[in-house]
């Protein structure tokens, strides 16, 4: 049982995945990348710009983790800096001026540990696509991909609808982090991948996502064909819905566990 | 994310301090060592000093001995104290630590909230308790943020929050992430209606509580010295294989890079925090 969560871990980390570049090329039409935060850099570990979806104008933002070893070079191996989290706001601000919905793809082992990522605010980025994208009024669509490593997945994951592919995975922490600070042992990361309940299983019935995607034909065209479908259909829900903003709030304020002690 | 050296005692001799057995003038005396100038002080002193050595450096407080050092006297009434974890993943070894956090702490969980006034300015007050698993967030942290933000909202009072927490509870994983994403919304709400949230980072303060609403807040105060950051230090120097400066994450160091409003010794924080509620007109 314990091999298997991190089975997937291991899967959702395979470098022949599909990454958010094939989904946007293959869901798409028309995608024009638009560049840089307006504040200090361009960051190329996330991706994102305006696209057509059945003809209808959609904003995409998707985490790049890149195929080869040199593209994994230039994308950060899909790890952002605070340049890029601004980046995603400020298209996402851009969408809600123009009516647009926005679809994320998340696919990061997590924010950039780093001493510039620090200096720039890293958590501050963080933070305030969090805050931004609650109030949002436009559809958000947001889907896990690959890997969706804690704070910096989820500063693109605060969506009305969150999917997971089959194997992607999404959690608070690594297992191999998870497992070297409560256990001092890296080396038990399976144990730790199985206790964090990281699967898309685990998340749907924690509640945290509404669907899982199937990965059946993964990165072939009927696999791409059926997740437009599924985006254009819930995006036509979605577009009717008046109450988009206070539904995402109630959306994301029933996750949590809590118990009642006596007083 | 990193539950950093929770509930460790320091050893005081591998700090550098001293090589051999204080000689005590008054015996019987309790004493610390500070890590900052290396020398004893006598407990009695540091607690008259609200825990803040001569030199300057600020040692971890507990939440309550807070309220009392910024709340106007007997002004504090506890909300939401019935909320508490569960353990929703059953994961290992959760239940004895949360046991073990709760006697170490005597709180039930690592934030305590309500309202109180301070300089006869009511607001909403929340403080958490680094004793309590190295205050990391979980369902039930987030949970009575929420509950007071939307009681702040409700009452049109301002909120004035103590952060203190080594990120996420890993132990109540995704749930505990999503906890981020819930803070901040509610901090948002507030925030929309026109209402002020002062936040002041204490030691320390980092993960996902900094990504979320320790710098969400319209003013950001900071004590001298706190950690103050995201990743984790250590992860930094592996990923990055340099070792790193003293000063990196601290307080010092984002009001440099322009990430808080200011700094205040702990000494300075009720007048400060009064003034600024006055300023703000209780709004």
């Amino acid at each position: 049982m314990s091999e298997k969560a991190y089975d997937r871990v291991k899967l959702a980390r395979e470098s022949t995945r599909p990454t958010g570049l094939d989904y946007i090329k293959n869901i798409f039409r028309s995608f024009i990348e638009f560049h840089g935060d307006r504040r200090y850099a361009d960051d190329s570990a996330i991706v994102g710009g305006i696209a057509e979806l059945n003809s209808n104008p959609v904003t995409v933002i998707a985490i790049e983790k890149g195929h080869t070893a040199k593209e994994r070079q230039v994308r950060n191996f899909g790890a952002p800096h605070p340049e890029g989290y601004r980046k995603a706001l400020r298209l996402m601000k851009q969408a809600e001026k123009f009516g647009r919905p926005i679809i994320c793809f998340i696919d990061t082992s997590g924010a950039y540990c780093g001493v510039g990522a620090e200096e720039r605010g890293q958590g501050q980025a963080i933070a305030e696509n969090l805050m931004e994208m609650s109030t949002l009024c436009v559809p958000i669509i947001s889907i896990l991909i690959g890997e969706g490593g804690s704070g910096g997945a989820l500063a693109l994951g605060v969506a009305d609808r969150v999917w997971m592919l089959q194997n992607s995975v999404y959690s608070v922490i690594s297992p191999e982090g998870c497992a070297s600070i409560l256990w001092k042992d890296s080396a038990k990361a399976d144990v730790a991948a199985q206790s964090l309940r990281l699967t898309a299983e685990d998340a749907k019935s924690l509640g945290v996502i509404e669907r899982i995607l199937s990965e059946k034909d993964l990165g072939k065209k009927e696999f791409y064909l059926r997740i437009r479908k599924l985006l254009s259909d819930e995006l036509s829900v979605l577009s009717q819905d008046l109450d988009l903003v206070s539904k995402r709030y109630d959306r994301f304020r029933k996750i949590g566990a809590t118990a009642t002690v006596k007083e | 994310m990193a539950l950093i050296n929770f509930l460790k005692p320091k050893n005081q001799l591998e700090e550098g301090g001293r090589t051999s057995a204080p000689i005590h003038e008054d015996a019987g005396e309790p004493e610390k060592n500070c890590p900052n100038c290396h020398k004893d002080i006598p407990l009695s002193r540091l607690w008259a000093n609200d825990l803040v050595c001569a030199c300057g450096y600020h040692f971890r407080m507990k939440a309550r001995q807070r309220i009392k050092l910024i709340a106007d006297k007997d002004s504090f009434m506890e909300l939401f104290s019935s909320v508490k974890s569960e353990n929703p993943l059953n994961f290992p070894g959760y239940k004895d630590k949360a046991e073990t956090a709760r006697v170490a702490s005597s709180e039930e969980e690592a934030v305590i909230t309500g309202v109180a006034e301070i300089g006869k300015q009511k607001c909403c007050l929340f403080v958490m308790e680094s004793y309590f698993m190295m205050g990391s967030m979980g369902s039930a942290v987030g949970e009575k943020i929420i509950l007071l933000f939307e009681y702040a909202l409700k009452h049109r009072l301002p909120v004035v929050g103590f952060t203190v927490s080594g990120g996420a509870r890993m132990q109540e994983g995704l749930l505990s992430l999503m906890q981020m994403a819930k803070t901040s919304a509610s901090v948002k709400r507030h925030s929309d209606s026109g209402l002020l949230y002062i936040a002041v980072l204490t030691d320390p303060t980092t993960g996902g509580v900094t990504a979320s609403f320790a710098m969400e807040a319209d003013i950001i105060l900071a004590e001298p010295g706190a950690t103050v950051g995201f990743a984790g230090r250590r992860v930094i120097e592996q990923t990055t294989k340099k070792s790193l400066p003293k000063e990196f994450q601290t307080s010092e160091f984002v009001l440099e890079h322009g990430f808080i409003d200011k700094i205040v010794s702990r000494q300075n924080q009720k007048k400060m925090i009064s003034l600024l509620l006055k300023m703000h007109n209780g709004g």
